[in-house]
């Protein structure tokens, strides 16, 4: 390579307490490269991208930057050499304006005083026509979509006369379409010369879009290399060290008549949902796929008594349901896992037992206190039954990893004697070893305890490889279904771009 | 849609639907001399409201103002009765000091200590109160004793008619001072950086800090802002009635705070503006002057006042479409 690299890191290390978050890392960075950085969480991938942005100061190594070793890398001056970081939130201010978005973090850096509103919004205009994509300038930011709100991310990025940009697990938010439409931006910003570092757990993402890929592991980089080396099996030993199970899920074969744990009859809601019929039988996994607003979570959280106005009958168990509260769903044995469980799902400063005992309170409180034994007993239970790696049930739940947090809330709905459980993104921000332990698991309970599962993703690899059934969702409809052989990631990316087609990017 | 976003449009339509049933209920709402004293009694509270919406821009809620304002008043009075001084602006610019240095404290334990400004202020506001009545004095200042000079600055009228019987009636002058405080409020907000800090620090103070906002200065100009404004605000209200009462504004805070919610001003922080607190502030005293003129009990408005803060804390919050904590 004639030119030097962007970044060249060198021996880095860098110890909190006794911890070595980074363990002599050398990797270095091309200009206009897309490199992919993967690892579990704690492997030492946020450690890195701070060191990079001067957030942190390494312990031990050098930092090179265009060809030149860096003393002293803070901030600014990583952002002055053209570092810019997007970090999973954002950071965007959602009451005010896209125009303003973009321009704050110039005229900031510029040191001006006054606001030229005129200049910024030339400014914002030029950026986004740069990118090839339209906003509504004066939208403010909150009323954006996901990808919308990524895209001003990425042109205040860009404004900010980046040449390296970080994203930090940047496809977590985004429907399948939205990704595709990021990627194409991300390319233009390559051919603009913009080097691209992703932070991703997406192995389908990774070897789609990035050309070099380094693993981290335990704060050391155990895999480095040209995209075309790896495939997902390699990456995922890379990243855990040790493989993964890549098998399929079969339900249990069951004796014909036998009464569905739930069954849904010509079911709407409100005017978000139509004409929806399907049955569940005890022991399956039943996925369900669509793009955001396809009406998947609308149609969930009806059936757990979340929703407006239910038309049509639903039956658990063959007994006539009608979904009016929550407390009556979990009466009837129905559980809900949301999609956002650090806001939905659970009391974060609390412990884990009280975590786990409050979605079924009264029956541990028969007489207004609570029985601590039993709830300390049926807890621990859960706790080794759930495989929840913590130093134990008293710990708040805070202090968890995203997959444990998961484990807590799927492993609460279980003390409740759940038998239809509705997962939303069950491992959105979950590591992959920690993903198929979760996965396992719940076919484990489908197993032993005859749970019929409802499993809502955008991970189409996890639903191919967890269900047993998949039924696509479009426009509050039921728009299909995949079953045995037929069920694979292609037949369901097909469906779902069916789906979309005329959809507008 | 686009218009119900515009919140400034809004207000302005709930304002002039308002009058229009308010003059059709009491048709001497519509006399000049019924307006000229609405415009007075907005004077004091708009200027204070001015303080109050960037504290509510910056996401965080002042109740320490009326106090700040009692210190600015009746610290500046008694001086210029003991020392025996006769002037306006040298009064006027101690008072605001006063105010702006006590704005101070609120924003280094709000910064420094990470605290919740509704308590930092509550508690600002009781030692104030306390310091003035302990260590000032806890009697008022009559007519008798008021400086003149004083006295005089406040009957300044910028506009005198006559009524038919000949006795005239005029607008104060006041007016200027509330509308100049508010234009340049209004171009502090909307063309300077540390307006927008303001925005940014309350649409989100984390992301504010992470792209380099010096956040410690934006809580500075904010406090220290609506100390003065309540400190000159203060002073301003006793030379207009001509008394120095230091136990003055007693429940002030919700009449102000209700007139900048119903401006538009989000009490998450990140939205509001000068012209719909302004509008807010006309609203509410007009509510209030009209009460008076139905012959509705004085007890009564605190109700409508209680009332009117809740409505429009419930609209604003569907609004922010963000449940209430």
């Amino acid at each position: 390579m004639a030119s030097p690299p962007l970044i060249e890191l060198r021996g880095i290390s860098k110890r909190f307490g006794g911890v070595r978050a980074l363990d002599d890392v050398s990797m270095s960075l091309a200009p206009a490269e897309i490199h992919c950085l993967a690892g579990e969480n704690g492997s030492g991938k946020s450690t890195l991208i701070k060191i990079i942005s001067g957030v942190y100061q390494p312990d031990g190594g050098e930092i090179l930057i265009d060809g030149e070793v860096v003393d002293k890398l803070d901030p600014a001056a990583s952002i002055a050499r053209g570092v810019q970081v997007i970090y999973q939130d954002l950071s965007l201010f959602p009451t005010l304006t896209v125009v303003e978005n973009l321009f704050l973090n110039t005229y900031l850096r510029e040191r001006r005083r006054g606001v030229d509103w005129g200049r910024g919004r030339k400014m914002a205009k030029e950026v986004l026509k740069r990118l090839d994509v339209s906003l509504d300038l004066d939208a403010s930011v909150e009323t954006l979509s996901a990808a919308g709100r990524q895209i001003v991310a990425i042109a205040r990025a860009v404004l900010a006369d980046a040449r390296l940009i970080i994203m930090d697990e940047p496809t977590t938010a985004l429907t399948g379409r939205e990704v595709a439409r990021m990627f194409r931006i991300v390319r233009d910003l390559q051919a603009q010369g913009i080097a691209i570092l992703f932070v991703s757990h997406k192995m389908r993402e990774m070897l789609e879009i990035s050309e070099r890929l380094t693993v981290f592991r335990n704060g050391r980089k155990v895999a480095e290399g040209p995209i075309a080396e790896f495939d997902e099996r390699k990456i995922t030993r890379a990243m855990t060290g040790r493989d993964l199970n890549t098998g399929r899920f079969v339900a249990p074969e069951l004796s014909p008549g036998t009464t569905p744990r739930l069954e849904l009859k010509r079911v709407g809601i409100g005017k978000d949902v139509r004409d929806i019929s399907f049955e569940i039988l005890p022991g399956e996994v039943v996925g369900l796929s669509g793009r955001i607003g396809a009406g998947r979570t609308t149609l969930a959280k009806a059936i757990f008594g979340l929703g407006q106005e239910v038309t049509g009958d639903i039956l658990v168990d063959g007994k006539p349901y009608r979904p009016t509260s929550v407390t009556e769903a979990i009466e009837a044995g129905i559980a809900y896992v949301p999609e956002d469980r650090l806001s939905e799902g659970l009391f974060l400063s609390r412990s884990i037992q009280d975590n786990a005992i409050s979605a079924a309170l009264d029956g541990y409180a028969p007489h207004l206190w609570i029985d601590r034994k039993r709830a300390r007993d049926e807890t621990r239970a859960m706790f080794d039954d759930m495989q929840i790696s913590a130093p134990g049930p008293d710990v708040p739940v805070s202090t968890l990893s995203g997959g444990n947090q998961q484990r807590v809330v799927i492993g609460r709905w279980l003390m409740t004697d759940a038998r239809v459980l509705i997962l939303n993104g069950p491992t959105v921000g979950v590591d992959v070893g920690s993903k198929e332990q979760i996965h396992s698991i719940i076919h484990g309970l489908t197993r032993d305890k005859g749970l019929a599962v409802i499993m809502i993703s955008d991970d189409l690899p996890e639903l191919a490889a967890n269900c047993n059934r998949v039924l696509t969702m479009a426009d509050g409809r039921l728009t299909g279904e995949l079953t045995g052989d037929a069920l694979t990631e292609d037949a369901l990316e097909t469906a779902l771009s069916a789906e979309t087609e005329g959809e507008p990017a | 849609m686009r218009l119900f976003h515009n919140a400034d449009v809004l207000i302005a339509l709930i304002l002039v639907v308002a009058m229009v049933f308010i003059g059709l209920v009491n048709p001497a709402f519509w006399q000049m001399a019924n307006l000229f004293s609405l415009l007075k009694a907005n004077v004091v509270i708009g200027l204070m409201a001015l303080g109050v919406l960037l504290v509510m821009i910056s996401g965080g809620i002042d109740v320490s103002f009326p106090a700040f304002a009692v210190a600015g008043m009746y610290i500046v009075v008694r001086g210029m009765v003991e020392l025996e001084y006769d002037g306006v602006v040298i009064p006027f610019l101690v008072a605001t000091l006063i105010g702006a240095l006590l704005g101070l404290v609120n924003a280094g334990i709000i910064h420094k200590f990470n605290m919740i400004p509704l308590i930092v202020t509550l508690g600002t506001a009781s030692v104030v109160r306390g310091l003035v009545l302990g260590g000032i004095g806890t009697s008022n200042v009559n007519i008798n004793q008021m400086p003149d000079a004083l006295i005089a600055f406040g009957r300044t009228d910028v506009l005198t008619l006559e009524r038919a019987n000949g006795t005239t009636f005029g607008l104060t002058a006041m007016i200027l001072v509330y509308i100049a405080a508010a234009l340049v409020i209004h171009l502090l907000l909307t063309r300077t950086m540390i307006g927008r800090s303001v925005y940014a620090y309350g649409a989100d103070a984390e992301a504010a800090k992470r792209v380099g906002f010096n956040t410690g200065r934006t809580m500075i100009f904010v406090y220290c802002t609506a100390g003065a404004l309540a400190g000159f605000a203060g002073l301003l209200h006793s030379s207009m009635i001509w008394l120095a009462n230091p136990r003055d504004f007693v429940g002030l805070e919700l009449d102000v705070i209700a007139a900048v919610v119903l401006g538009g001003a989000s009490i998450f922080g990140g939205r509001g503006s000068v012209l719909g607190t302004v509008m807010g502030v006309f609203i509410l005293v007009m509510i209030q002057n009209s009460l008076i003129l139905m012959g509705i009990d004085t007890t009564w408005q605190r109700v409508v006042v209680g009332g009117m803060l809740i409505v429009a804390v419930a609209i604003t919050a569907l609004r922010d479409r963000r449940a209430l904590v």
